[in-house]
């Protein structure tokens, strides 16, 4: 695994190098006095720019990641040439250990159908004494007590949305102290005071995706300043420390190879590829303050994030995810498996973008911040594989009828409608297996 | 005229869709409940920003100016459609220029003819025939506006609230408010220091910003729900509670204000867009109402919003007369007000004294309209059925 995040590794910065090189762009330069000045007025309005970026690609988009993750190999497992009952037919063909249905039954307990659930026990139809208000109170408990432990077993069953913001900040044990905001403005210094060819692509990555979005258009400037800062937090470097991946290793101009010369470039180790904004988007309804938002982003990210886009064996990590996803596709919806792989439309090709971005961008909001409740409250990222087979298995019926992949494609694209708790829950404990 | 004919509009909807003809009923409104119930009830008409009729209340205005220094105004055309012809000012001399300007030409050259085709705020075109013109008061062309300087601000950016509002009487004055509506956005971000002392126009802010490089901007408008939840999640639910209560208050007042002067007709009924803004205090301010609100589609979602806010305003119309009449729900319009206010409880209104009155308003809630409506018309479908 660590052999193909090298080698992952190495085509992204070359890819990088050679735009660099292309565009006669420097990696970083320090900014002159008035481009300083003109960039500290524009601060909160950096989205009103609009910088030429059309020679600027994306570094890499997720269908490329993809390609890497589907010619891993073990060179040390023999699967041998003929096909028997335990061949998986996904694209993913690396042994992994991932969850069955009944171990994750056992995982997701608190999701349960004679549990309740925010997202499904909330709807107009229930009345509010049955569950919704008593959770609330409990949510409020918890706060005041400030019990971090108690605030991720509750968040299972789904945040309150005026107590959200709290429970996150407790649970990632995010607080306002002097110091968090002071490191905040030293990065905002860094901004003004240099300028890195990442820049450009965060600019260019706010620009496709998030503004385009019909919700989190507005929240354009906060990704900005967000993004940017990130880039150039040296702190998000502790986390390679269980990380897989490496971060990528630049040269002072002339002393190429002199690791006493080698800096770590972009300085925060981490670089944006084509989507890499929607991570915040969500994050911007819930914090206001940009040191605040800041600090949850960064946790969020060397938390979890960070396993979507670098290969390791994790359960967690992506490959395992597209595995347990291909896994339970193919065990449990074995019919509509086979026949999507017959018409040359891999399950996980639609829900390889689904999983990489935490579904970010793809539901409605609401549904999302509950999905990512659950994120929190079980410390794992598989509810992200879980829910991706379920929304196969709810569109079942009209994907059994398509003949190609872009027909597929169609059936899948639009999943603002879904309503996410009952399709884990009906998934997970009410489908007869 | 025939029985079955409706018309979609009330003959002088000019009276609470012009703005210096709604400024003046609300004002006599107000004066006549600070008369008759005292300041506090009165004070409940606060949500239109302070407004002067020019030339005639110049002086008036100048005053209030005076009292108030430092603050911004806003001269609006009142025959003209948003964005043309407004600016903000900070110093009397501004207007001094302006009068003396093209504008001010303008204005005494129309004072000495009688006004005549004149365009609605909405854009429709309301002429006026020879026989209108023997009682007509000459149009001001001009108000000056205390401009609202502290908006709430999403992302940074000022927006606007849409609302419907469907009356099918004035008197009596029965109002339906629809769940749905959208917030739309500005795409520059608000800074008071963009008013220099020269007068700017404000056609600036409606400048769409399109660059060919990027995928085109699919409308800049958020749907109430989500406008509620952020609200919501920012401020709690109580909070948000009281903000959509002053709402539903300015909808309600604001048709009490002219309730008298409205030529009442059993044909017609009238689709109101109001334009409301939120200052960061969380107060809401009247804008202004459209007669005639635009029903042209920005996006995919924006479609689905028109076409059923017109279906549901055909539902309530009831040419079929499949209602019967007491409905307080039709698909994503509630009953907002039937000659008194209209509770979310079951039963006879509550009599005891404002208890635990909630008004039947859902607005920026879940509206599952269609759920309703097959509902509503399947009930409505067995009363038939069963002889009386």
């Amino acid at each position: 695994m660590r052999k193909a995040q090298g080698s992952w590794e190495k085509r992204i910065l070359k890819s990088l190098n050679s735009m660099c090189t292309e565009l006669s762009i420097p990696l970083a330069r320090k900014r002159p006095v008035g481009e300083q000045k003109e960039l500290l007025n524009k601060w909160n309005e950096m989205g009103t720019d609009e910088p030429d970026l059309s020679l600027f690609r994306p570094v890499y988009a997720p269908k490329d990641f993809l390609e890497v993750l589907i010619n891993l190999r073990n060179p040390n497992y023999e699967s041998g040439d003929s096909l028997s009952f335990r061949t998986h037919l996904g694209l993913i063909q690396v042994p992994l250990k991932v969850k069955d249905i009944p171990e994750l039954k056992e995982f997701f307990v608190e999701l349960g159908l004679t549990t309740g659930q925010l997202g499904i026990d909330d709807s107009t139809q229930v009345p509010p004494e049955l569950f919704e208000n008593e959770h609330v109170r409990i949510g409020q408990k918890v706060l005041t007590e400030q019990d971090s432990a108690a605030a991720q077993q509750y968040i299972r069953q789904g945040s309150p949305t005026a107590l959200r913001a709290e429970l996150w900040a407790l649970i990632l044990n995010i607080s306002s102290h002097p110091e968090d905001i002071l490191y905040y403005e030293q990065l905002k210094t860094n901004v003004i005071q240099h300028d890195l060819l990442v820049d450009s692509l965060i600019y260019k990555d706010v620009k496709l995706t998030a503004s385009n979005d019909d919700y989190y258009f507005v929240f354009e400037d906060y990704l900005y300043q967000v993004l940017l800062c990130f880039s150039r937090d040296t702190s998000v470097l502790s986390h390679f420390a269980y990380n897989s991946a490496s971060p990528p290793k630049s040269y002072i101009r002339g002393k190429l190879g002199l690791e006493e010369y080698a800096v770590f470039y972009p300085p925060n180790g981490v670089i944006p590829f084509h989507g890499f904004s929607m991570y915040v988007a969500p994050l911007c309804f819930l914090y206001h303050e940009p040191s605040k938002l800041y600090q949850i982003f960064r946790e969020m990210y060397v938390r979890f994030f960070f396993r979507l886009h670098s290969i390791s064996s994790h359960p967690s990590g992506i490959v395992s995810l597209c595995l347990l996803f291909e896994t339970l596709l193919q065990t449990y919806l074995p019919q509509l498996f086979y026949h999507l792989r017959e018409i040359g439309a891999q399950p996980l090709r639609i829900s390889f973008k689904w999983m990489v971005r935490a579904f970010s961008g793809y539901l409605a909001t609401d549904q999302l911040l509950l999905l990512w409740d659950r994120i929190l409250g079980y410390n794992s990222l598989e509810i992200l594989a879980v829910l991706a087979a379920a929304v196969f298995a709810f569109r079942a019926v009209n994907l059994m009828e398509v003949t190609s992949l872009a027909a597929a494609e169609a059936v899948l694209a639009d999943l603002s409608t879904l309503k996410v708790m009952p399709l884990l829950q009906i998934f997970l404990f009410a489908t007869v297996t | 005229m025939g029985e079955h004919v409706r018309i979609s509009h009330f003959r002088n909807h000019y009276e609470l869709t012009r703005k210096n003809y709604m400024v003046k009923n609300l004002k006599r409104f107000r004066k006549q409940l600070e008369r008759e119930a005292g300041k506090l009830e009165a004070a409940k008409c606060d949500f239109f920003p302070k407004t002067f009729e020019m030339p005639c209340e110049y002086h008036l205005f100048v005053e209030e100016f005076r009292k108030n220094p430092g603050i911004t105004w806003i001269m609006k055309p009142v025959a003209r459609s948003q964005g043309k012809g407004i600016f903000l000012f900070r110093r009397l001399k501004d207007i001094m220029d302006w009068k003396k300007g093209t504008a001010g030409k303008k204005l005494t050259s129309l004072e000495a003819q009688p006004a005549r085709n004149t365009v609605n705020p909405s854009g429709s075109h309301d002429t006026r025939s020879s026989d209108d013109q023997k009682d007509e008061i000459p149009v001001e062309n001009y108000v000056a506006q205390r401009y609202i300087e502290n908006p709430y601000l999403i992302g940074g950016r000022k927006f606007d609230l849409r609302v419907y509002v469907l009356v099918m009487s004035y008197i009596p004055l029965r109002a339906w408010l629809y769940r749905d509506g959208f917030a739309r956005f500005s795409n520059t971000r608000f800074t008071l220091n963009s008013i220099d002392d020269q007068y700017v126009h404000l056609t600036n802010v409606a400048v769409q910003k399109t660059s060919p490089d990027y995928h085109p901007k699919k409308g800049c408008k958020w749907m109430l729900q989500r406008f509620r939840q952020y609200l919501a999640s920012k401020h709690g639910p109580e909070a948000v509670e009281t903000l959509f209560s002053d709402m539903d208050n300015i909808f309600i007042r604001s048709l009490q204000s002219v309730q008298k002067v409205i030529i009442s007709d059993k044909h017609c009924f009238e689709l109101y867009g109001y334009d409301i803004l939120i200052d960061q205090d969380l107060k809401p301010w009247l804008l202004e109402v459209n007669a005639s609100p635009s029903l042209t589609a920005s996006s995919q979602e924006d479609y689905e919003l028109k076409t059923c806010l017109l279906e549901d305003t055909l539902h309530i119309v009831d040419m079929e007369a499949r209602l019967t009449g007491r409905e307080k729900r039709v698909g994503g319009f509630d009953l907002m007000w039937n000659d008194g206010p209209v509770s979310r409880e079951e039963g006879g209104p509550d009599l005891s004294g404002m208890g635990n009155f909630v008004t039947n308003t859902h607005l920026g809630c879940v509206n599952d309209r269609k759920e309703q409506l097959r509902q509503l018309f399947r009930s409505l479908q067995g009363q038939k059925k069963t002889p009386n």
